[in-house]
């Protein structure tokens, strides 16, 4: 796929990948094998028929590609863009090498099993490019008017949705069409979630972003920003005036070391960072209000996408220097490959196996300099990762302006404490079923709050099969009080 | 859209509304705060909730014009609307009989202390109110506090109105004469941490309210983090209100000194479009820096 140039891209928001036009789309999509029992599926965490879409692009049937889509997925435009495709769709791909490393044991016990079994020839290719095809089909829907269709019959029923990340939308869609009054409750000002806040526009979009919650709002999804759940209203009150309640509140809540001096100036936990830039536009200042400072060297801690993200638009706020500090190698880094090639192309330094240790400020509590140690890979971890392990006497210093700490994030805790007869595990999540059902009666969750923090295809999986428990748990009620057997709410115990 | 439903200005630079945000208004307590944005483009500030009336379904908010987001809010009339208000946020605090409670304000804390003062006043507790500024036109709901209060003292740092110095000065006659339960304090750093210092000299405890840089102010970015007691704590979901004696409070001095140089930038355009009174920077905005 074109991407801009890095020279140019390090100066602008603008994003990076450029995507297909039609022509690149339809010879793209003839490499596909179109495998009788295609693996790629297996791999969508939300079962997209993708032979299926690719077929139709082959054959320029543009817009009953995006609908195939659709049928499974609400969010294509956005998932086209962020989804590690090559953990997924992609990297069980008949012409990939099959085996990727993000796959658990079982998964590449399977491949293997099928690439032996079907002799095929095309093990060494690269895969199809299902994730940039979905991308193409997404754009094209919006640049050419086409809308998913609205729903056939509206039933009783009304849900709330708890935040308004990937999960909730996807929930939201999926509810939405199956009939179902629907509101979704947000915290900050724009809805979106880690989309909004999060990922920052040079990946995608923002104009992506309120085109898909647009199009959910022409599906009847009605969207109420500033309402704080647990504390301008609770979950319970929620009860009273839903039939159901899903809690997408995702996982916001920043990890930090422990480490001294973390609490220096110049110090930004990658969501201070990234929501400065992503929601507030702090890039724009002053034609903004919201300020963001950013010193000549910066270090980014961490090795995941968030990371990436904060390095890479560290360079475009203005940094000379924007260092990623990881401790274990870069095979282990959990970002996606694209976006660690896109960081490197952009010159952005990569000190690996290297820890912090401490951070070193000036008088007037401004971070200067961070202490790190050295590492060597250990045995293997339960993550089947080399444990990274201390070089005793390794220290060494590094002068740095400002450091984005981007180790991780664990699930919210406002709503879990202030919702009584919620299940909890050992982070804090939301315990739940396959479904997304929790212990409490009514109460539905699934994204980072249910499993801490995954990936936006995830969180959008968990949403649509809760969606589509809640669906079941309302006819069920409905029956049960038509039955005669109907409970009054206030019985429930939860 | 939230609509501002008076206004009246309580001195040469604070303002006191009220907004519509019934919402809010049905949950909101002493101790909380909403975080507002007033148009596309605007920053999100922290703001504390100063009183609520359930049924008019309005909260009460008192600020000082401090830098540009305070000012454009200043400049907004009754009829006027802030695009984003969420609240009520924060840890509500403990509200009970506690038996004799000194009420501290300074400045535009004294505000939000006149709000904890009626607060507690109804629960029973016999309230004591210290209020300070730097001199008689920065005194605010002098009357209001005093009606609320068994006792009011009122310091000034130029002697213009009540007692010339700081409040601690009162609070140290009065922790000496007699049985105090509980201190609350709510105003500049520099006066929560001398209160502090005071109360625990009689082994006291205060809760002081602390003001930290907010972005989102609720639990997801870290910006507002404190040090309490020696540990990293958010004053957004596990604050505003601590104990005194546990904060750090030079770090949060140090911290909130973060945009000083962005904050001037930003209040110098604001100043640009607008004639030439005003001119330079305020004068809390300087005793800032």
């Amino acid at each position: 796929m074109r991407k801009q140039d890095p020279a140019r891209r390090i100066r602008n928001f603008d994003e990076v990948a450029l995507g297909f036009d039609e022509d690149e789309a339809v010879s793209e999509a003839e490499r596909c094998l179109q495998c009788p029992r295609p693996w790629c599926v297996r791999g969508c965490p939300v079962g997209v028929d993708i032979p299926g879409f690719i077929r139709a692009i082959r054959e320029r049937r543009f817009e009953d590609g995006i609908r195939i889509i659709w049928e499974k997925n609400t969010l294509p435009a956005v998932c086209g863009r962020v989804c590690p495709h090559e953990a997924q769709c992609e990297g069980l791909c008949s012409l990939s090498r099959g085996c990727s490393r993000y796959l658990t044991e079982e998964g590449k016990a399977r491949v293997d099993r099928f690439l032996s079994r079907s002799n095929l020839i095309h093990r060494r290719r690269r895969p199809v490019s299902i994730g940039a095809l979905e991308r193409f089909l997404a754009d094209y829907a919006a640049a050419n008017g086409i809308r998913p269709l609205r729903r056939e019959s509206k039933k009783e029923g009304r849900v709330a949705l708890v935040g308004s990340g990937p999960a909730s939308l996807a929930a939201a869609g999926e509810l939405s069409r199956m009939g179902y009054s629907v509101t979704v409750f947000e915290a900050l000002h724009a809805p979106g979630g880690v989309l909004r806040y999060g990922i920052p526009g040079f990946r995608l979009p923002k104009e992506v972003v309120d085109r898909e919650i647009k199009q959910l709002e022409e599906m009847g999804v009605c969207f109420r920003c500033d309402v704080v759940i647990g504390r301008t209203l609770t979950v319970e009150e929620l009860l009273e005036d839903f039939d159901a309640v899903f809690i997408g509140s995702g996982a916001g809540t920043p990890g930090w070391m422990g480490i001294e001096g973390e609490s220096l100036n110049g110090i930004y936990s990658a969501n201070e960072f990234l929501t400065r830039v992503n929601l507030m536009e702090a890039h724009r200042f002053p034609e903004t209000d919201t300020p963001i400072s950013v010193g000549r060297r910066v270090a980014t801690v961490g090795g995941g996408n968030v990371a990436m993200d904060a390095a890479r638009t560290a360079l475009r706020l203005g940094a000379e220097e924007s260092i990623i500090l990881y401790r274990r190698r870069e095979e282990e880094m959990p970002a996606r490959r694209e976006e660690i090639e896109n960081a490197k192309e952009e010159g952005v330094r990569f000190e690996l196996l290297v820890a912090p240790i401490r951070y070193i400020g000036d008088e007037n509590g401004w971070v200067r300099e961070v202490e790190c140690i050295r590492m060597e890979p250990g045995e293997v971890d339960a993550s089947g990762r080399a444990r990274p392990v201390p070089v005793e006497g390794s220290e060494f210093r590094m002068e740095v302006d400002t450091v984005i700490v981007a180790i991780g994030q664990r699930p919210n805790p406002l709503i879990p404490m202030t919702t009584p007869g919620l299940e909890l595990g050992r982070i804090g999540n939301i315990i739940t079923d396959e479904d997304g059902r929790t212990s409490k009666e009514g109460v539905f969750a699934g994204g980072d709050i249910a499993s801490g923090a995954a990936t936006v295809i995830l969180a959008m999986g968990a949403g649509i099969r809760a969606a589509r428990a809640i669906g079941r748990y309302i006819e069920d009620r409905r029956k049960q009080r038509s039955d005669g057997k109907y409970v009054s709410k206030d019985t429930y115990t939860g | 859209m939230y609509r501002i439903i008076e206004k009246e200005r309580l001195s040469d630079e604070i303002v006191k509304i009220e907004v519509e945000a019934p919402l809010v208004a049905s949950k909101a307590v002493s101790g909380q705060f909403v975080m507002i944005r007033l148009r596309e483009g605007g920053e999100r500030i922290p703001l504390t909730i100063s009183g609520c009336d359930p049924e008019r379904g309005t909260i009460t908010i008192v600020f000082q014009e401090v830098g540009k987001t305070t000012l454009d809010l200043g400049r907004l009339e009754p009829g006027d609307s802030i695009l984003n208000l969420a609240g009520p946020l924060g840890r509500p605090p403990e509200l009970k009989r506690f038996g004799t409670v000194v009420c501290v304000g300074g400045g535009v804390g004294i505000a939000p202390a006149l709000f904890r003062a009626r607060v507690l006043k109804e629960l029973g507790n016999r309230i004591i109110s210290i209020i300070g500024a730097r001199s008689r036109d920065m005194l605010i709901l002098k009357e209001e506090m005093k009606e609320v209060s068994d006792r009011l003292y009122v310091t000034t740092d130029d002697g213009s109105l009540g007692q010339k110095g700081f409040v601690t000065d009162p609070l140290r006659d009065v922790l000496s004469d007699e049985q105090v339960d509980l201190v609350v304090a709510i105003g500049p750093i520099g006066m929560m941490k001398a209160v502090s210092g005071v109360a625990a000299e009689f082994g006291v405890r205060t809760a002081v309210s602390l003001n930290p840089i907010m972005l989102d102010g609720t639990g997801m970015c870290g910006s507002c983090r404190v040090i309490v007691g020696g540990e990293v704590r958010f004053a957004c979901v596990d604050g505003p209100e601590f104990d005194g004696g546990l904060v750090d409070f030079d770090a949060l001095l140090l911290r909130n000194r973060r945009y000083l140089e962005e904050e001037e930038i930003s209040l110098k355009r604001a100043r640009g479009c607008e004639s030439h009174e005003k001119a330079g920077s305020s004068k809390a905005y300087q005793e800032l820096r």
